[in-house]
């Protein structure tokens, strides 16, 4: 147990070393970055609003690292989060009960990822190709279902999951931590992480070993539209009604983003949901930070950039080398693992 | 003529560590001008780390190098080549989608007005390789052609670049045996022209008919260089395996007459354009062997009874019930387990830690919702590793890092964790050294001991007729010849190998 501990603590702390530094550095351009205040029964701040606003993300994140993981890639999330939101919004102006609304926008979002799933693994399309497709037809689906206008409701149910709190938390911290946690102990405790993370590596070897492929394949397509789904209702939540064009714009190549950062390779294979979750959550930071520290907005994008692409060069296998190769040498009698071949 | 001077490439003292171990511990090594050097050793023997610190993939810790007197210290790879040294290796380092031409000439293309002149490039091309005998269309790409093809374009790069020194390391794994006489045939055309040709291989075979002199290295040590006119084959296993030469010698195990039960049963089983219908039933604790030529069938037989491709006509039975196998998931519940040929693409997940290679099939019949805990993973994998003597310094080492052998023994052990009853080998020990060659050849007996049936494809026929009580024979996409009982004779496989026209010869 204390094993395990220790190497999830050895697997995350790149990750968690680059969160503290981009807290801190917010700290230095933003002084009022670390006050919380509890007002009407819920915590205020710039923290709380870093988790809050990082919500969407790191629920797209969840499901991104595992499709990731088989060696795929959802192009779709922030199309499906658009007609995921569109759905939610039609069904309370119909007056559907809440339960109904949810239930029916949930199916949605996995139908859609049954379909990337067919795509990718029954016809064997690539997965940048396949999912496009629903990237591109997704947002004019959404407008279909909108008719073309925003659709706002007032269901108050529905705007709790936006807005609403839970033990202090905005209901999406609360959404996306249980959602998040849930799954990555779920696909940890059963064998699917194993499962998934054969296939990823090497499918033709895995159906050989007799892992049903296509259905950890669908699977893990389904997730993402579920996470895409979530997402979507609490964006739509948010804003208390459903904006086909601009709901869940480019928020897949956050999701990514974050799923990189966290330090699982887009080649596949070992993956970690935690880390994802905090990629997603030094995206956030950084937008977060960016946009309190009084910088002029057009530096906000290239100021992201320029950070990330600092995260990514420390995490770069040569730098990795040259890292490893400095510990091996301070302690050499350390037996570290390397091919005598 | 043997002079000293006569050296063209030599290595003295040569040591390269890694952390917590010794890869080569002053080893020797000195090649001569117009010479083929086989450079022979189990796995782990340190021949790979010694032709990486002479190509300098890897940098030496200690002792020198010298080519041609000079005394040389590669930076890299491209830096040996510069200097004269090239190296093809078994997996062929070119780009299969380009064309020949383009392979042989890539980063030197000849230009015209800045741009590459094709017709120049394809003229230089054919120029090139009709050294070599070779008369092929240097504009088609480089994969629509056979590996063996592929090895001389390789060769015929390494040389045109470097030409001194060409190292070979191990090019005939998949090769057929007249491929390999072709290969061999340009090789000795390059002896002739004076350059050194380090030779690395499994085959014993290979090195006798191929090279002048042998260097054998054991555990990173130097063992010694020897004529290879003048050194037994005998003696030579002796220098690789040290004291292990007793047991690696094959005994012939007696054939055991058929008795048991059909177990496995399989009539007019075929599927069109992969393998004419056949019949085939395997008793319990029987070694049905198959052979034949590559291209032969022997795959397509494995991979259709094991359910990777469909049937398309005939039954299975199995324990007298009919079965239908049409995925491998559906021939594993039968109990059936499947070694693939190929090792990297179909056997290995590379990344994943050898525990959890181990731990893989039984795991996924078991399904995702019960998994195996760590600790029983743990229990598994070390059970295996020390049953079948898998050498790693510990188990959770991705399985890349291991060698063919012990790689190969790693999803033996995935399909033995899942007690299988009937195990389809497909060249079970192609690309292996003696020694986990022979410890592959004692499992699959005590297997069989076990009262397992075993089906074992393999083109190293005295090794077929050394364990399998009944040999099917394949020729052209079909069953074409039975042979058991005293009729296993390596000279009845090649006759039915050879014949022509399709009669059985069911002895």
């Amino acid at each position: 147990m204390i094993e395990s501990a220790q190497r999830l603590a050895w697997r995350l702390a790149p990750q968690l070393i680059a969160l503290i530094i981009i807290l801190i550095l917010c700290r230095l351009v933003f002084p009022g970055f670390y006050s919380i205040e509890f007002q009407n029964g819920r915590l205020y701040g710039s923290l709380i609003d870093v988790l809050n606003r990082g919500a969407p993300v790191a629920l797209l994140a969840v499901g991104m690292t595992v499709v990731i993981a088989t060696k795929g890639i959802d192009l779709s999330v922030g199309a499906v989060m658009a007609i995921c939101g569109a759905v939610a919004a039609s069904s309370s102006v119909r007056g559907d009960p809440l339960v109904l609304t949810l239930i029916l926008t949930l199916g949605v979002g996995l139908i859609c990822g049954v379909w990337n799933g067919f795509l990718v693994s029954v016809l064997n399309i690539q997965p940048i190709v396949a999912t496009l497709v629903l990237m591109v037809a997704g947002r004019g689906i959404a407008q279909l279902i909108t008719e073309g206008a925003i659709l706002t409701f007032n269901d108050p149910g529905l705007i709790f999951i936006g807005s609403g709190s839970f033990i202090a938390l905005p209901m999406p911290v609360v959404t996306w931590l249980l959602f998040g946690i849930a799954v990555a102990v779920l696909l940890r405790l059963t064998a699917l992480g194993l499962l998934i993370e054969a296939v990823g590596i090497n499918r033709r070897a895995s159906t050989l070993s007799g892992i049903r492929t296509p259905v950890l394949l669908m699977a893990a397509y389904m997730l993402s539209g579920l996470c895409a789904a979530i997402a979507g209702i609490i964006v739509a939540a948010d804003i208390k009604g459903a904006d086909a064009n601009n709901a869940g714009l480019w928020l897949e190549l956050d999701a990514i983003l974050a799923v990189v950062v966290g330090g699982t390779s887009l080649l596949g294979g070992r993956f970690s949901i935690i880390a994802s979750l905090i990629g997603a959550m030094i995206i956030q930071a950084i937008n977060t930070g960016i946009l309190l520290s009084g910088f002029p907005p057009e530096f906000n994008l290239i100021i992201k950039a320029a950070i990330i692409v600092i995260i990514l060069v420390i995490q770069s296998p040569k730098v990795q080398g040259v890292m490893t190769f400095l510990t091996v040498k301070s302690a050499r009698k350390r037996d570290v693992e390397q091919t005598a071949q | 003529m043997m002079q000293s001077n006569d050296e063209i490439l030599s290595a003295t003292a040569i040591v390269k560590r890694f952390p917590g171990a010794i890869a080569l511990d002053h080893v020797n090594f000195s090649l001569r001008r117009g010479e083929v050097h086989a450079l022979l050793g189990e796995n782990g023997a340190g021949k790979s780390t010694l032709i990486k610190c002479m190509t300098g993939a890897y940098r030496r810790d200690e002792g020198s190098l010298r080519l041609d007197g000079v005394e040389i210290d590669p930076r890299d790879p491209l830096d040996a080549q510069s200097l004269g040294i090239g190296t093809v290796y078994q997996e062929v380092n070119l780009l299969g989608n380009l064309s020949v031409a383009e392979n042989l000439f890539l980063g030197r293309q000849p230009r015209r007005f800045g741009l590459v002149n094709t017709r120049e490039m394809n003229r230089q091309a054919r120029a090139l390789l009709a050294n070599y005998g070779m008369d092929i269309n240097v504009s088609r790409s480089l994969d629509s052609y056979s590996v063996a093809v592929q090895q001389v374009v390789a060769i015929a790069r390494a040389v045109d670049l470097s030409g001194k020194v060409l190292i070979l390391d191990e090019p005939t794994a998949s090769l057929d045996a007249q491929e390999v006489e072709m290969l061999f045939r340009i090789v000795r055309g390059l002896k002739a022209k004076g350059l050194g040709v380090v030779f690395i291989t499994h085959f014993l075979e290979q090195v006798y008919a191929l090279s002048d002199r042998i260097t054998v290295l054991r555990n990173g040590q130097f063992i010694g260089t020897r004529e290879t006119a003048s050194l037994p084959r005998k003696d030579l296993v002796t220098m690789m395996l040290g004291h292990e030469l007793a047991d690696a010698e094959k005994e012939l195990r007696a054939h055991q007459p058929d008795s048991g039960n059909v177990r496995f049963e399989f009539n007019g089983y075929g599927k069109a354009g992969k393998i004419k219908p056949f019949d085939l039933s395997v008793r319990k604790g029987e070694v049905v062997g198959i052979a034949g030529l590559l291209g032969s069938g022997r795959t397509e037989t494995a991979q259709l009874l094991f359910g990777v491709d469909k049937p398309d006509s005939g039954t299975a039975t199995v324990a007298g019930k009919t079965v239908s196998l049409n995925s491998p998931r559906a021939a594993i519940n039968e109990g059936f387990g499947f070694c693939p040929e190929d090792r990297k693409i179909e056997g290995i997940i590379g990344d994943l830690s050898i525990r959890e290679n181990i731990a893989l099939a039984l795991q996924a019949r078991r399904g995702w919702a019960r998994p195996l805990s760590r600790s029983e993973q743990i229990a598994l994998a070390d059970r295996y590793i020390k049953a079948l003597d898998i050498r790693t310094t510990d188990r959770e080492k991705p399985i890349k890092l291991l060698s063919g052998g012990n790689q190969q023994k790693a999803i033996l052990a995935r399909w033995l964790a899942t007690n299988p009853q009937f195990l389809i080998l497909d060249e079970p020990t192609r690309g292996i050294d003696v020694g986990a060659h022979a410890e592959i050849i004692r499992l699959i007996e005590d297997l069989c001991a076990q009262g397992m049936s075993l089906l074992v494809i393999s083109s190293e026929l005295e090794e077929l007729v050394a364990y399998s009580s009944r040999i099917l024979v394949l020729r052209d996409r079909e069953h074409v010849a039975e042979l058991t009982g005293g009729a296993i004779t390596t000279q009845n496989i090649v006759n039915a190998i050879a014949a022509s026209g399709s009669e059985k010869a069911v002895q």
